[in-house]
């Protein structure tokens, strides 16, 4: 029976680790040797740069996963990297030639507000200076902003989970404040602050500012009051009880609010640069588009794509760090 | 307090005296008071193994509170070696139900909790190790709470509790929650660990063979508000055996004082 059970699953393990690699890394490699063929084989209705450096790139790309696809068998890293991508590889291949043909080659689209994937690489290798500085400028935004608010969340969240008076005068404000969207301070930050950058600054402090708070001081809340216990008879003091004891075990918390509060900081972000801020991603998009070039509004959206899915990233690394003493974490 | 004295793990601590006086205690309850206890007196001499019996919910584990000094009494006073007690301090500690480990620190960081504490973290980082090793926990130091079982995670909680050389270590049922075969091992380590120690203990328990095999002397409390209804000396030598016929001659004399000496 137990023989029996275990031939077929190895069958079936031997099965998905042979047959497939070969199969979708092929399939992923035809995918992008037609889109480098449809770039190539018919001509570009619009007066494109970089179509031949597109060509030669899907090409290459199509080159090496049939190389991987040959030499999985006897490369098991290469081989599982092709075999677990390459569905992913195929499909994204075949939208960029159905893509290339849509807009370049027979304008099923219209121009100029869906432009090819050239258009897109034109902007990566001739405007990188100025994307560059807008994504710099954003970062510096993004970052300041959010540790000021983060900081000062965490502060006043931990003061009125642990203080009761603390907690009478700054609950009122919060309750009051706090669920106000922080774009509604808008029309007053952008004349009471200096300059549109402060400005930008407090908005998005006060956007990750709200929900660091309240989820810190659920936190600090919900501690088990037994810990307490235990930590007064061993002896401790009460800034032992805050530091060691309460904040700790709010970090699960703390942690959901930093997230909850990064997605607030983003939409503040785009929106104070939208509107108010004469540098960062936003800008150059709003820039872009202004001049009908969307080609780099795409681009600019796919790095800031790459930026917020990036910060996320960071933070849900700090946290495993810091939380790694829980059991199942969400793995992003 | 305990003498600041740094020794290795066997040498023997001075156990506490308790002087528990005329101790009242009630809750407050949306306007009406429960009352808990009612007039406790009860002198523990240095060194007792003290086993508090009484039916579920009549107030032992609130006179541990007492004892401990997480919470004052409302009537009455309580004395360690002739000191009130107005707090807690790290001579008197508690050994919950529940380990109550921090989740967040590692084995070894648990039990280095009271020194970090009393802020003698560094002198004291060979005690810890020695109470690891004291409760066979030595190559769980690194690990974390969700990692153990729950007899493990109780003997750390213990570990926890002697590295502070307690002079009265408080069990409030630190036995109740685990299997039973684990149970009887750690009652023979409790026993052991007092011996070599000499603190003074003070458990509460619904165990009547528990109580029995452990301690030197059993206190029964009534129903709530608990009074002391009976209090009586174990003079059986240790190690003590679960078959003695003395042991269960007590056993048969506390369940009847419980009310339950029909099933026996």
């Amino acid at each position: 029976m137990t023989t029996f059970v275990a031939t077929q699953i190895d069958t079936a393990e031997q099965a998905r680790r042979e047959a497939p690699i070969a199969l979708w890394g092929v399939t992923a490699a035809l995918a992008w040797a037609a889109a480098a063929a449809a770039a190539e084989a018919w001509p570009d209705l619009g007066d494109w740069l970089e179509t031949r450096r597109f060509a030669v790139g899907a090409a290459a790309l199509a080159t090496a996963f049939l190389a991987l696809a040959a030499v999985g068998r006897r490369w098991p890293r290469g081989g599982a990297w092709i075999r677990d991508r390459g569905p992913w590889l195929t499909a994204s291949g075949v939208v960029l030639t159905l893509w290339q043909l849509a807009s370049a080659k027979f304008g099923w689209l219209p121009l100029p507000f869906f432009p090819p994937p050239q258009a897109l690489i034109e902007v990566y290798t001739e405007d990188y200076v100025a994307l560059g500085a807008s994504v710099l400028a954003s970062m510096k935004l993004l970052v300041v902003g959010f540790a000021i608010g983060a900081v000062l969340g965490f502060v006043t969240g931990v003061a009125i989970g642990w203080s009761r008076r603390a907690g009478y005068w700054v609950h009122p404000v919060l309750r009051f404040v706090g669920p106000l969207p922080a774009t509604a301070w808008l029309p007053i930050a952008f004349f009471a602050f200096p300059t549109s950058w402060s400005a930008s600054i407090f908005l998005i402090a006060l956007a990750t500012g709200f929900p660091v708070t309240v989820l810190t001081w659920s936190g600090i809340a919900s501690v088990n009051a037994r810990y307490y216990d235990v930590a007064r008879t061993l002896g401790a003091r009460p800034w032992f009880l805050v530091l060691r004891v309460a904040v700790p075990a709010a970090m699960p918390h703390v942690f959901v609010g930093l997230f909850m509060a990064l997605g607030a900081a983003f939409s503040v972000l785009m929106v104070a640069e939208l509107v108010g801020v004469k540098a960062g991603i936003g800008f150059y998009m709003q820039w872009a588009q202004g001049w009908a070039s969307y080609a780099n509004v795409y681009a600019a959206l796919v790095v800031l794509a790459l930026l917020c899915s990036g910060s996320i990233t960071v933070l849900f690394r700090l946290r495993d760090r810091v939380l790694s003493w829980q059991k199942g974490l969400v793995q992003w | 307090m305990v003498a600041l004295a740094i020794g290795d793990a066997a040498q023997v601590t001075a156990g506490a005296a308790l002087d528990i006086e005329t101790v009242s205690h009630a809750f407050d309850l949306d306007e009406t008071t429960l009352p808990v206890l009612n007039r406790i007196d009860l002198s523990v001499r240095p060194g007792e193994f003290v086993a508090l019996l009484g039916p579920s919910g009549c107030g032992k584990s609130t006179l541990l509170r007492l004892v401990a000094g997480l919470e004052p009494p409302t009537r009455g006073t309580l004395r360690e070696d002739g000191r009130p007690v107005t707090g807690p301090d790290p001579s008197r500690i508690v050994v919950f139900q529940d380990p109550t480990l921090f989740p967040w620190r590692t084995v070894r960081d648990n039990v280095a909790l009271g020194p970090q504490a009393q802020g003698r973290l560094r002198s004291q980082a060979g005690r810890i190790d020695e109470a690891l090793a004291l409760v066979g926990l030595t190559q769980f130091a690194k690990a974390y709470p969700h990692q153990l079982s729950g007899g493990m995670a109780q003997r750390v909680a213990l570990a926890r509790a002697l590295v502070n050389d307690p002079s009265l270590l408080i069990l409030d049922e630190p036995l109740g929650k685990l299997d039973s075969l684990t149970r009887l091992t750690m009652q023979g380590e409790l026993v052991a660990l007092w011996q070599r120690k000499g603190f003074t203990a003070l458990l509460v328990t619904h165990d009547v063979e528990e109580a029995l095999f452990l301690a030197t002397r059993v206190v029964v409390f009534s129903d709530r508000p608990a009074t002391v209804k009976a209090d009586f000396p174990v003079d059986l030598p240790y190690p003590r055996h679960r078959g003695d016929p003395r042991l269960v001659e007590l056993r048969r004399e506390s369940l009847a004082l419980l009310g339950l000496d029909v099933s026996w």
